[in-house]
């Protein structure tokens, strides 16, 4: 019976049955409705006998266009889970007062908000725009792929292998219950001795793994592989803050790999950098995690500040005012965003002085972000403004975005920032600013660039429904929570004692199922698209106008993006194309040298994934078996020296004759 | 006189596209040099909290007590003279001699492996003395960055011997100069960042 048990320890570790939330009906549930979806999604793939296609011409693409079309699906399904979360704690807080507890339990509650804002912020946004800069900026500047094509999709499916990791938390043990930053001293082992925290650090390593790997990519993309004549000044808007962003990326991320690390150092081993005894310091970790942290913000909002000047320029039909301010307003976010971390935590005591020179750091932001408002009122001014979904969510954006930077100002003075330090204040700020902000030109960005990816747009009115719910949910269900911040009700509670705080927690609730209505309008969108993909699709590539070298090429593009390099003259470079009577070729083709498909990268992230999963449960040879297993692989990899292969001339004939003809019809039609 | 305006609308069109086709210079080198700066940033947490925990030492041993510097001293000598053979091994890859090429190379991974051999003494001798990286924060912050310099250099030996393999068998080619010189950045910035820890975290360490 003892070797029995003691076999068991050893094979499984710590996972017992235990683990299993058998108990929890609301974890059945979603257990029920996550199987029976996913089992009529394989089925159905396994039934249509797609798995092939979906190997083939997906899972193991390097084409920079699927690996960043599939980050946008994974940011989209796992919105529905962040989303989840977030209505579930809207509902809670609006009817748990006084006698009623509500119907979630503290410990669950605490995982709910711990899993909405990490899921939000890393399995969401991050994958959002690094899809986003994936599929648009090297069309942008002219390229065929990306600079590592094969680390574009390893990286891609690290991501994964960290999102399946949090979503594994939801059925097999629990998450952490320490706050989207796991600060210490709570998620130190002896305060949280479970699984939940180190399901988010491996989830996040493995990700992170991913998403650095992304920013080393696309940084020698721009710098390296632009069309010839595209210099620096010349670049699209878009494509200098995916510059500026990925720089971010590889300056920062590191920081969260090396805090996670030694958070994780602790929980292992025993050491003792955070710890409340024996020589630890909390604030370490939490200097070190906002050093990341406050960086990572920008990382999320300057390529969307890139993609609403491309959608302001188009759609106002005129280059964008103040191009080179622009520009260096990008730059200048992008140094002070590391000058301002502790501005999360004034509270720490670290004295007047310091405090103010990261109060003024904060405030000074707000120039260069103020100079990219008036550029793109001042672009809007005397154009000719259509105002199709893209161009609405700008609107919304500009005007939400402007509070929500206000009321961040507001925060960044020192001693305000005493009292509304960890208060529902601080909540509805950033809600306002990644909501307003990244959101809103997430679904800009889906709704500007989906005619290119698919050839077929979306449809306007679901859109515009998607558009109001959410702009309308969003200050119901935010603007209750700046005036109770105001009153000082503090933030991760999940009961209220003051009957008189409860209406306007359930406004808030009432913004919530708002937004719900807005997040499943956009589904509706999708679905009416593409049963109505006919009527709805575009021939020309140019859907819109556009002013930019992704507009040139067809909708959906080839494989190689463009059959002859571009050569580049102005900013705006297909707006110039345009003007000045360029011929697209027709002949004088050449094969086309792309490299080849792989599925390294799956095999390399499912490994990272066991890896993971071991250390996690302390299944000490699953992790040593799966971590070995990774090394030898990636060292087999690099033995495969025959990477590419050309596209025959002919194929690239029969491509652009299709396009061609495509045209010509388009013309003859009109 | 604004003529140049007046050219851009009379004059022919200029070329939009290339018809031969650019080749962008390869992006391995400097993609290889930005993951180094970002390695940099790992390393730069690491000394962070080695500087505001590196005299934490919890009525336990401190610096003193446990740095043996004729240790360091072999043991600094064993990477500098790893990365100096590894600048052999380049030289001779210049001169496109692949056997001497590959001896430098094995002679430097020697050199490493012996580095790595006598800080994994080091640590198991300071363990067994009760000065483990859970004695102390300042212990913690100690194992943790020279443990992740030993970390690299590991890795750096096993991609050594990878390259090795690979040089052995198809020569001296492109690709395999490419990742030669990627290993030998890796090599070098290896051997500056022990100059960072033996200065501020031994030398340092014994001195306050």
């Amino acid at each position: 019976m003892h070797d029995r048990s003691a076999l068991l320890h050893f094979v499984f570790g710590r996972l017992t049955w235990s683990a299993i939330p058998y108990d929890s009906p609301i974890l059945v549930g979603t257990f029920v409705v996550v199987a029976v979806f996913g089992i009529m999604l394989l089925g159905a793939v396994t039934y249509y006998g797609k798995w092939g296609y979906l190997w083939r011409e997906w899972f193991t693409s390097i084409d920079h266009k699927k690996i960043g079309i599939m980050y946008i699906v994974l940011a989209v399904v796992l919105l529905l889970r962040g989303f989840a979360d977030a209505i579930m704690m809207r509902s809670q807080q609006a009817i748990a007062f006084g006698s009623n507890m509500g119907y979630l339990p503290p410990h669950h509650y605490d995982q709910i908000f711990t899993a909405h804002g990490a899921i939000m912020i890393f399995f969401v946004a991050m994958p959002l725009i690094v899809g986003l800069m994936n599929f648009v900026m090297p069309m942008q500047i002219g390229a065929r792929d990306v600079a590592f094509p094969f680390l574009n999709n390893f990286s891609f499916w690290m991501t994964v292998a960290g999102a399946i990791l949090f979503m594994l938390s939801l059925f097999i043990g629990d998450f952490a219950r320490t706050g989207w930053l796991a600060y210490p001293p709570v998620s130190e082992l002896r305060q949280s001795p479970g699984v939940g925290v180190d399901y988010y650090i491996w989830g996040l390593q493995i990700a992170g793994v991913g998403t650095l790997l992304s920013g080393i990519n696309m940084v020698v993309t721009i710098l390296k592989m632009r069309a010839p004549g595209m210099t620096l000044m010349k670049m699209p808007i878009f494509t200098w803050t995916a510059l500026c962003t990925n720089a971010l990326i590889v300056a920062a991320f590191p920081i969260l790999t090396a805090s996670l690390a030694l958070l994780s150092m602790d929980r292992y081993l025993g050491t003792h950098f955070f710890t409340n005894d024996l020589g630890g310091n909390v604030m370490m970790y939490i200097n070190l995690i906002w050093i990341w942290g406050h960086p990572e913000v920008y990382i999320l909002i300057l390529p969307i500040f890139g993609v609403y000047s491309e959608i302001v320029a188009t759609f106002s039909g005129k280059p964008l005012f103040g191009y080179s301010s622009m520009v260096y307003a990008t730059v200048a976010i992008m140094i002070l965003s590391y000058l301002v971390w502790l501005h999360h935590f004034f509270t720490m005591g670290s004295g007047a002085d310091v405090n103010s020179f990261f109060a003024l750091a904060t405030m000074i932001i707000s120039i260069p972000t103020g100079v990219k408002i008036f550029n793109w009122l001042f672009t809007m001014y005397r154009g000719r403004v259509r105002f199709d979904v893209p161009m609405l969510w700008t609107i919304g954006f500009l005007f939400t975005f402007t509070i929500g930077g206000m009321t961040g100002v507001m925060l960044s003075v020192a001693p305000a920032d005493f009292l509304l330090h960890n208060s529902l204040f601080v909540v509805a700020h950033f809600h306002n600013v990644i909501i307003g902000g990244v959101v809103f030109g997430a679904f800009a960005g889906i709704n500007y660039w989906f005619p290119k990816a698919f050839g077929f747009r979306l449809d306007p009115f679901w859109g515009k429904v998607s558009f109001w719910f959410w702009l309308v949910g969003f200050w119901v269900a935010f603007t209750p929570l700046y005036v109770l911040g105001l009153m000082g009700v503090t933030r991760r509670l999940s009961h209220f004692t003051d009957p008189s705080l409860q209406i306007w927690f359930q406004i808030a609730a009432l913004g919530a199922f708002l937004i719900l209505l807005g997040i499943a309008a956009f589904l509706i969108q999708i679905v009416v698209s593409i049963r109505n993909r006919e009527a709805l699709r575009d021939h020309t590539g140019d859907l819109w106008d556009g002013r930019t070298l992704e507009w040139s090429t067809s909708s959906p593009p080839p494989q190689y993006n463009f059959a002859f390099t571009p050569r580049v003259h102005e900013r705006d470079a297909w707006a110039d194309m345009k003007q000045r009577g360029y011929k697209r070729p027709t002949e004088g083709f050449r094969p086309i040298h792309m490299p080849k498909n792989t599925g390294a990268g799956v095999i390399l992230a499912a490994l990272a994934f066991a890896c993971g999963f071991g250390l996690i449960w302390y299944m000490w040879w699953l992790a040593a078996a799966s971590f070995a297993a990774l090394v030898a692989v990636a060292i087999g990899h690099s033995f495969n020296y025959h990477r590419d292969y050309n596209i025959a001339a002919e194929e690239v004939v029969r491509v652009e004759q299709a396009y061609s003809r495509q045209l010509s019809a388009q013309v003859s039609a009109s | 006189m604004n003529t140049t305006a007046l050219d851009t609308v009379n004059s022919p069109a200029p070329e939009f596209y290339c018809a031969e086709e650019p080749h962008p210079e390869n992006g391995t080198l400097l993609g290889f040099w930005i993951y180094l700066m970002s390695d940099c940033f790992i390393f730069a947490s690491l000394f962070a909290c080695t500087a505001v925990l590196g005299t934490n030492y919890a009525a336990g041993p401190s610096a003193k007590d446990v740095f043996d510097l004729t240790g360091l001293a072999i043991n600094t000598a064993m990477l500098l003279l790893s990365s100096v053979t590894f600048g052999f091994a380049m030289l001779e890859m210049a001169r496109d001699r692949k056997r001497a090429t590959l001896a430098w190379l094995a002679v430097a991974g020697l050199f490493a492996a012996a580095f790595v051999g006598l800080e994994v003494s080091e640590f198991s001798h300071l363990v067994m003395e009760g000065a483990g990286p859970d004695r102390s924060a300042f212990l913690s912050s100690f194992f943790t960055l020279v443990g992740t310099h030993g970390l690299h250099v590991t890795f750096g030996i096993i991609w050594l011997i990878t390259l090795f393999v690979q040089v052995g068998k198809y020569g001296l080619t492109e690709d395999n100069r490419r990742r030669l010189y990627c290993l030998s950045m890796f090599w070098h910035f290896l051997d500056l960042v022990w100059v960072g820890v033996f200065s501020f975290v031994y030398l340092v360490g014994v001195l306050r």
